[in-house]
């Protein structure tokens, strides 16, 4: 549904996105990533028409963006950052405007109408003005003018900023329920959200994509990803046996009390958590070891994001 | 012009009128305006004194200075109030051309003066009890007068699409409108031919020709020349076109 091809934008001599290529067919729901100013709103922006690119090239549905942006936005949905809303309006005058610039009229409007307040729980300030809404409120009146005209594709930067959790829990399950028939891209700084919501993830970083993959796929590329954490007692010299079972690459001390221990054991290529954690368990059990703790680490998203991002920050700036 | 761009700009038009209903600014501008353009004519235009039935020299003659002010408090809101809150985005992102909100939202505008402007029907009854006037001089300085002011409400678009902030683009629109107004008013031109040489007097002449007064004044005494409504509706055209590059230029 959307092909981006090396997407560039630069503002003066700032370039904030520098050759962003990425796809999302429908039924996916793709987590776009990355740290404050590293592109994710600029990319977006280009996605929906907003911000014209210096190079590259955007289709949506098979349109082409640049050329005809008309037809092309007809099949997205877009839920700008902040949610900007035109205060001077009540809720239903709001989403029955932005239904009339889709196209909409008569039944078929108010139809369209009935159905978003429904969906976003927003029935009992059908009337009321937006001034006076809180934020959680303001934001799904704003969701609910992209899904007004029930979109193929739908962009929502930071969906769940400023919501509180409860609101956060029903975004996210609304995204991951209209995931199934809609290609969907959605920004977050929230880790887990991606994790919850998303078939796919993208990490940007500088305006580059640094990473690509399934949630899964990208826990697998953190530092302790496929490790086995096995806490000991009365455990002396656990750690050169340890290094010596088949499988183990390596192996660091996590944490030393008195004659507590914990390890980490890194697997060796090829070898496989569940394995490793067995051999372990046996180790322990054969020289009379206190077993204490065992786990299996599948990588934490926000290691990954960390060792992704951050190595490029501390990196020399290299133009 | 397609019906679907029809049905956008009707949208936009809908919405941005409402919006000004909505808003207590206009209702203060167009009580002022009726006090100003009333109260000028009977005080300072000695509109019962002259003893002449005619609205030309004691009404119109006013209006350009009060729209210097007042067309650019109507106008302000118009795109600086969509950079601030940044509904921009949204109204950009949807599936309409950029030329239908900048006429639906200039319409709007044009609309609300008109019914201002309608509003100062009391003189021309006042006018009509008294005496008998020539009613082509009072029709054609409504015109000039409207044209007059749909020249600032573009001028004020204009500016609008380039600010995030109501009181710059006031500002800036009320300086243009003011030098659009003076660089037609006869004073001034004599002041200008007097102080080039009279070889130059040409170029003097080119640039009163584009003020707005130039060719409100023709109009305003009854002589309704399609160059002067030519002119009025081209300025508005090429101040929408700037419009459209301040907006364009927003997004690049």
């Amino acid at each position: 549904m959307i092909q981006v091809q090396n997407l560039r934008k630069e503002f003066g001599s700032k370039v904030a996105v520098d050759g962003v290529s990425f796809a999302v067919e429908k039924g996916e729901v793709l987590g776009f990533l990355g740290p404050n100013g590293a592109g994710k709103s600029t990319t977006m922006r280009m996605v929906t028409g907003y911000f014209r690119p210096t190079a590259g090239s955007i289709s949506v549905g098979g349109v082409d963006m640049l050329e005809n942006p008309e037809q092309a936005k007809q099949s997205i949905g877009y839920l700008p950052e902040n949610a900007p809303l035109y205060s001077d309006m009540t809720v239903a005058s709001f989403l029955a405007f932005t239904a009339e610039l889709r196209g909409l009229s008569g039944v078929a409007k108010s139809k369209a109408l009935d159905r978003v307040l429904e969906l976003c729980f927003l029935e009992n300030v059908r009337n009321q003005s937006v001034d006076t809404l809180s934020k959680g409120y303001r934001h799904r009146t704003c969701f609910a003018q992209s899904i007004i005209h029930d979109p193929d594709v739908l962009i929502l930067d930071e969906p769940t900023d400023g919501l509180d959790p409860n609101q956060k829990h029903e975004v996210r399950s609304m995204i991951r329920r209209m995931g199934e028939n809609k290609a969907i891209i959605f920004s977050t700084h929230i880790l887990e959200e991606v994790e919850a919501a998303c078939s796919r993830a993208i990490i940007i970083d500088r305006g580059k994509v640094v990473a690509d993959g399934t949630p899964d796929e990208l826990k697998q590329r953190g530092p302790t990803a496929g490790s086995v954490l096995v806490g000991l007692s009365k455990a002396a010299g656990a750690k050169a046996e340890v290094e010596k079972v088949k499988g183990v690459s390596r192996s660091e001390i996590v944490k030393e009390s008195g004659d507590q221990l914990v390890l980490r054991a890194f697997a060796s290529n090829g070898t496989k958590r569940s394995d490793l954690a067995r051999e372990l368990a046996q180790l322990a059990q054969s020289k009379s070891w206190v077993l204490e703790e065992l786990h299996q680490e599948e990588g934490k998203l926000d290691e990954v994001f960390r060792s992704i991002t951050r190595s490029e920050v501390e990196a020399p700036a290299a133009a | 012009m397609t019906k679907r761009d029809l049905h956008n700009t009707l949208a936009v038009f809908k919405r941005e009128f409402l919006a000004y209903f909505n808003s207590p600014v206009l209702y203060v501008i167009v009580v002022i305006f009726l006090l100003a353009s009333q109260g000028f004519a009977f005080f300072f235009g000695q509109f019962l004194d002259t003893n002449n039935a005619s609205l030309t020299q004691p009404f119109f003659f006013w209006h350009p200075w009060i729209y210097v002010v007042l067309a650019p408090a109507v106008g302000m809101r118009l795109w600086s109030e969509e950079h601030r809150l940044g509904t921009i985005e949204l109204l950009m992102t949807m599936p309409l051309s950029p030329w239908s909100a900048i006429v639906g939202k200039f319409l709007a505008a044009a609309v609300v003066w008109l019914i201002g402007l309608a509003l100062t029907f009391p003189i021309v009854m006042t006018v009509n009890f008294l005496g008998e006037p020539d009613s082509g001089p009072i029709i054609t300085g409504y015109l000039a007068s409207y044209l007059y002011a749909l020249g600032c409400l573009a001028v004020t678009s204009a500016a609008s699409a380039y600010t995030r902030s109501q009181v710059v683009c006031f500002i800036l629109s009320v300086a243009l409108c003011l030098v659009f107004t003076l660089i037609g008013y006869p004073g001034i031109i004599d002041v200008a031919v007097r102080a080039m040489p009279s070889s130059m007097e040409w170029v003097v002449r080119f640039i009163s020709y584009l003020s707005f007064m130039d060719h409100f004044f023709e109009m305003s005494k009854g002589i309704l020349v399609i160059r002067d409504v030519v002119y009025f509706l081209s300025m508005i055209v090429v101040a929408l076109v700037v419009t459209s590059l301040g907006l364009r230029a927003k997004r690049a």
